[in-house]
């Protein structure tokens, strides 16, 4: 016989449980610092939409500059490119941010961005107390794999911004739905850390569930910007018909980047990871083949999955080869990411299948 | 809905500029295959022939591909909400009780068996008839393209999305050379005229999303392969038994239209041991952690016998077929004794688990050799329930505490009569049909029931016999599967993986170059460059690409480049 697989360590698993609460205390001070940069931003004055959507009739839209990179010698007189937005989309520039510009506003985004990177540290070191004390990865139940998916969404967040990406409009969304993660995988999700029943004895489980989670945190992000895209051009369509938007609306609204710039940001992220998408149902697939001996049944996870993926292709090809970009395209986008909460939320409480293992 | 519109950003947008829209359309032109969508309209051409032609131009086109693929992801959704009778047959059963008036309707909309439901199968047929509709010309289209040579470079070059010039003292076949060089180094596709070069970069992009959906084809065939060859069975192996691999050893069998019991490979294995382990303690007490069968192997009819395990993320594979470990369970042993004293029945008899801590249910039949006390023929059914840890004496209900034989109990209760098993209709093993049967009763007039520990025996009222737990046995239920084309599908998987990854990381564009001699003598460098969507990368490469070319045909002094950033649009 195998040795037993190892009982929980209690101490460690206690560790983890503070260390998941200590994360949450610090995202909540990321909260109000993000609230806090949006109060001291709205005390600027935007208006950028307009002049540029009023202006373009007249003049032409500006166009906007891109530098070569590069150090090479000639940095001083080289050409410069300049760029056309392709037609169709309005040549808006990009808001300043939450921060409006404001030097309080930007120093608070800031508190916050760093509040928020400590807050995942902390959480990391939580998903890795809970796996040590388990000694197996750490995504048994859902309230492990709710735990992982935010700190990966987190981590994803700080990873654009390292990489100097036009994301921090997206702060406080974020660590909003971050704490929404974790208020309910700590009351409702919670189990205690155990052991795995033997279906999930399996390398697979690193492999098909990480790449699960990634996706569903990287989704969850394009997601947001999907959102927020249609919210900003619904604005920018009001403004170019001559209309005059409230001014909480103009407020929030004249800070985000524009809709041109949020559409393709969430297009990206989508047609980046959807590959990834594919291998995890693939992964998936061969999990299943030597666990319960078919490679696919139409368990409702499998259905699910399929229907998300299904529903992310039908996006791509309306933006490449149907030249749906815009609103509808952005519809296709939310419903591929809503049917892949359903097949997380949905499908495990709801609908039991041979997915659902101890504690839900 | 036009798809070439990416790749000339103004052709349909803005009217007034169609003439130039043209010529930017010829620079965008087999930028992809990417199909030209159809005028909608009603067909050409008359008669059978002309509505075919129609009807096939509007399956392959664009749209309906779309719609058809969000069809297809609606359609699988009711399979998750309705039991289907290919998942699990038992739940079907309780949902059409359950529900009885809707019963007719979802069978009319063959709801229990979605994903083998015409209407579903009508969706994804005509899709795979679209791809390869829509992919197959593609990809001859797309060998031609490969043999074709990047277009020339359009009159105004500062009409594309990314564009640069400065002016220079270098002759102007010099920089054109130069950019030859620069755009060549860089591994585009080049193509040199008098006054400008025209390069193509990205090729793979084509070659990727061609090669994805051609992937799904192969996909698709192996699955319907694999659907027409398959077989799969279960058996229930009692340890220290055996199985044979041929039909008739089979406990429930399903296979595909094709599958001939020729395909089943000769092989068989007995059942040496069984161990499981639970969690002992915790807060998930009694989940299972671990199971393993150790088996004895025989392949062929009378191969050398091997020992191997088979656990449950592990199965045995054998020429294409594969033994997985599904469950486990029970068999208490028990001895049955007519009125005379002798045994007439003894045996391992498998009960069902019920739930997680294994308190399980199951029928005790005796068919045959049974006489009562006047030498009357007759058959004997016990009732069954069975649980490895007892909770004990007054504490409750018969529900197992462990799953492990802590404190095992087996409670039987007894019938006397007909079993019903000769009518020729297929029976539960686990249950006892008591139609035509009568209770063995008790002194107070109830079905006689007793509950007993290994080793001890309950006699039946009136001295009709004796029944005996003698011990208890394990038992593993094994899934033999045989699913050919699963490699195909797996290539074809990767394939598409791969194919996915070049389709949507690779840009396929073009870059012109093109030099003139000025008014002045100084030559005006032009640069600009065409994506197939517009992209970050292509003003960066540009960019990158010009300070390239730049050093090798610097700025002429003292003119200080025009920066004209607006100016210039038309
Ligand atoms: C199971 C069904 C299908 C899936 C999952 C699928 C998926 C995809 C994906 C992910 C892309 C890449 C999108 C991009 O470049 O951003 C793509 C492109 C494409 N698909 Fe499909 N597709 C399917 C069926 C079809 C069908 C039925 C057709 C034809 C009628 C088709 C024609 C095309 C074309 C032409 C492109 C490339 C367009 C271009 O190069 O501009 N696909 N598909």
């Amino acid at each position: 016989m195998t040795p037993l697989a190892a009982e929980a360590n209690e101490n460690l698993a206690q560790i983890s449980n503070y260390l998941v609460y200590s994360s949450m205390a610090v995202y909540t001070l990321a909260f109000l610092a993000h609230i806090a940069e949006w109060i001291f931003g709205s005390r600027s004055k935007v208006g950028r939409t307009a002049a540029a959507l009023t202006g373009a009739q007249a003049a032409g839209a500006p166009a906007v500059q891109v530098r070569g990179k590069g150090g090479s010698t000639a940095v001083l007189d080289r050409p410069k490119v300049v760029t056309r937005s392709a037609a169709g989309t309005r040549d808006v520039p990009d808001g300043p941010g939450a921060a409006g510009g404001t030097e309080q506003g930007d120093l608070y985004g800031r508190i916050a961005v760093s509040l928020t990177a400590l807050a995942f540290l902390i959480e990391a070191a939580g998903v890795v107390a809970r796996a040590t004390s388990v000694k197996r990865a750490p995504w048994g139940n859902m309230y492990e794999f709710s735990l992982t998916f935010s700190t990966v969404a987190v981590g994803a967040y700080l990873i654009l911004l390292l990489l100097k990406k036009n994301v921090r409009w997206m702060g406080l969304i974020l660590v909003t739905t971050v704490l929404l993660d974790l208020g309910i995988a700590t009351t409702w999700l919670y189990t205690a850390s155990d052991q795995l029943v033997p279906a999930l004895h399996s390398y697979w489980l690193w492999i098909h569930v990480s790449t699960a989670i990634i996706c569903g945190a990287v989704f969850y992000i394009g997601a947001t910007g999907t959102l927020l895209y249609l919210f900003r051009d619904g604005y920018e369509a009001r403004i170019e018909r001559g209309e005059q938007p409230g001014r909480f609306a103009t407020s929030v609204m004249e800070r985000l980047p524009s809709a041109a710039t949020l559409d393709k940001f969430s297009y990206r992220i989508n047609a980046a990871f959807f590959p990834l998408w594919t291998f995890t149902i693939i992964a998936g697939a061969i999990w299943a083949g030597d666990a319960w001996g078919r490679y696919w049944g139409w368990d409702p996870k499998e259905v699910w999955s399929f229907v998300t993926w299904v529903a992310y292709a039908c996006y791509l090809h309306a933006r490449a080869t149907a030249g749906w970009k815009g609103r509808k395209a952005a519809y296709l986008a939310l419903f591929a990411f809503a049917c892949w909460i359903w097949n997380y939320y949905g499908v495990n409480i709801l609908l039991n299948g041979k997915h659902s293992y101890a504690g839900v | 809905m036009s798809t070439t519109d990416k790749a000339s950003p103004e052709a349909s947008q803005q009217p007034a500029a169609s003439a130039r829209g043209d010529e930017d359309a010829a620079a965008g032109a087999q930028l992809s295959t990417a199909p030209l969508e159809d005028a909608p309209g009603g067909p050409v051409g008359i008669g059978v022939l002309g509505w075919l032609r129609w009807f096939w131009r509007q399956l392959t086109s664009m749209r309906v591909a779309l719609i058809l693929l969000f069809l297809l992801s609606l359609a699988s959704i009711p399979g998750s909400l309705i039991p289907q009778t290919q998942v699990d047959a038992m739940k079907v059963a309780t949902w059409k009780r359950e529900h009885a008036s809707w019963v007719t309707v979802a069978e009319k909309l063959q709801l229990f068996d979605v994903y083998s439901s015409v209407w579903f199968s009508a969706i994804y047929l005509l899709l795979f008839i679209s791809l390869i509709g829509c992919i197959l010309p593609r990809s001859w289209q797309f060998v031609g393209q490969l043999r074709g040579r990047p277009p020339r470079a359009p009159k105004r070059l500062d009409r594309l999305p990314a564009y640069t010039t400065w002016r220079t003292d270098k002759p102007a076949d010099e920089v054109v050379a130069a950019a030859g060089k620069v755009l060549g180094g860089s591994r585009f596709r080049t193509e040199t005229g008098a006054s400008s070069v025209a390069a193509e970069k990205g090729y793979l992009r084509e070659a990727g999303n061609l090669a994805f959906h051609i992937a799904l084809i192969v996909m698709l065939v192996a699955f319907a392969w694999g659907q027409l060859y398959k077989s799969e069975g279960g058996k229930l192996v009692l340890r220290g038994k055996g199985f044979s691999n041929t039909l008739t050893q089979y406990d429930d069998f399903k296979s595909g239209s094709f599958f001939t019991p020729d395909d089943l490979p000769p092989f068989s294995f007995t059942l040496d041991r069984f161990d499981a382990s639970y969690a002992k303690t915790g807060p998930q007490k009694g989940t299972a952690r671990d199971f393993k069968a150790y088996v004895t192997f025989r392949e062929g009819a009378n191969g050398a016998p091997h020992k191997r395990e088979i656990e449950v993320n592990k199965p045995l594979e054998v020429d294409g077929s594969k033994v997985y470990l599904l469950g486990h369970g029970y068999a208490p042993v028990v001895s049955v004794t007519d009125p005379t004293g002798k045994v007439i029945f003894k045996d391992a008899v498998p009960m069902l688990p019920q739930d997680s801590n294994l308190t399980s249910s199951g029928a005790i039949k005796v068919t045959d050799g049974y006489k009562d006390k006047d030498g009357k023929k007759e058959q004997l059914g016990f009732g069954a329930m069975f649980v490895p840890t007892y909770a004990g004496e007054g504490k409750g209900t018969m529900f197992s505490q462990f799953p492990d034989l802590d404190f095992p109990a087996l409670m039987l209760s007894a019938w006397h009569g007909s079993l019903g098993v000769d009518s020729g209709l297929p029976q539960n093993v686990y249950q006892l049909d008591t139609s035509k049967m009568q209770m063995f009763k008790d002194d107070s007039g109830q079905l006689f029931k007793q509950k007993m520990l290994p080793g001890e025996t309950m006699t039946l009222p009136g001295g009709a016999g004796t029944v005996k737990f003698e011990g208890i046995e394990r038992w593993a239920t094994f899934s033999i599967t045989h699913q050919p084309g699963s490699g195909l599908a797996l290539a074809g998987a990767i394939a598409a993986i791969g194919g996915l990854a070049g389709s949507l990381f690779i840009q396929r564009r073009r870059i012109w170059v093109r030099a003139t001699a000025g008014e002045d003598g100084v030559t005006v460098v032009e640069m600009a460059g065409l994506g197939r969507s517009e992209s970050t990368k292509l003003p960066e490469e540009l960019a990158a690409l010009a300070a390239a070319l730049h050093q090798q045909a610097p700025t002429a002094p003292d003119r200080p480049v025009k920066e004209n950033v607006e100016g210039e649009r038309g």
